[in-house]
């Protein structure tokens, strides 16, 4: 069973400068956990996007605001990990989760494919308002060879 | 400040924009202000060669819509060339390996 404590949480301030750090954090937790290549690039590239869309919109380019990223490794019957989960939390004013979706990608102009790019690239993506401030992005992202389900449980739910 | 990321060579008609390293929230003003001076300078082709960058995100997306846009107003034939397969992975989430006329390289780029 998943404890509540993720393996790794990170706290960065809401300056673009860092991301670059972000992502090399998480590409390299996942190529250990046993991804590919091009899916730790993709999944960093998620991680990437959800940062900036905290930055963009929750902190309106302020460059000193709070965002954590919590990680934990999902393991399946026995005990080979079969996923990761993400979670990017923030203290930005709070909104509807049901407005956090990607534009009609139809439509071809700058802006607004952060949304789209992280729910293509992740198996399980849920925002939610957290309890007293601030947004909570949780993101699952399974094994490709893994046939095992890695679904959040309702005790993994409540983490971080 | 724009050429430290971003290399512009200039001939007789075409511009060869080359960005180098990461493009993300933090670098991507430095393309599109490479970019910007670029579509100032005459020339009937416009290409960007994003074959040393290994990471490209939405906002780098976002440049090169808003430089194509610009380069149709202004009658620049654009196209990207060299992408290496991580940032083509994302052009293709995007789907915005139909918008772009994309080549494998510099050489088939330049007959454009």
């Amino acid at each position: 069973m998943m404890s509540d404590r993720p393996d790794i949480r990170v706290e960065l301030l809401s300056d673009p400068a860092y991301l670059s750090g972000a992502r090399e954090l998480i590409s390299s937790v996942c190529k250990r956990l046993g991804f590919d290549d091009l899916t730790c690039s993709k999944v960093a590239l998620a991680v990437d996007e959800a940062l900036c869309n905290v930055i963009r919109h929750g902190y309106k380019y302020a460059e000193n605001r709070p965002i954590w990223i919590s990680l934990w490794p999902l393991r399946d019957d026995a005990g080979e990990v079969s996923g990761i989960k993400l979670v990017i939390e923030d203290e930005a004013p709070q909104v509807d989760p049901s407005c956090m979706q990607g534009r009609d990608l139809e439509d071809v102009k700058p802006g607004g494919l952060g949304v789209h790019i992280i729910r293509d690239v992740m198996d399980e993506v849920c925002y939610e308002a957290r309890e007293t401030v601030g947004m909570k992005l949780t993101m699952i992202k399974r094994m490709p060879r893994s046939g095992a389900p890695a679904r959040l449980s309702s005790k993994a739910d409540k983490a971080g | 400040m724009a050429e430290e990321l971003v290399e512009i060579q200039r001939d007789a008609d075409r511009v060869i924009v080359s960005p180098h390293g990461d493009v993300d929230m933090s670098r991507s003003p430095q393309l599109r202000a490479a970019l910007h001076d670029a579509l100032d300078t005459r020339g009937s082709l416009l290409i960007v060669s994003p074959h040393d960058v290994g990471y490209m995100d939405s906002s780098g997306l976002a440049t090169l819509v808003e430089a194509m846009r610009t380069a149709k107003r202004k009658g620049t034939r654009m196209v990207l060339c060299g992408m290496n397969p991580k940032v083509k992975a994302i052009f293709e989430i995007a789907r915005l390996d139909q918008f772009f006329v994309i080549y494998d390289n510099l050489e088939q780029a330049s007959k454009a």
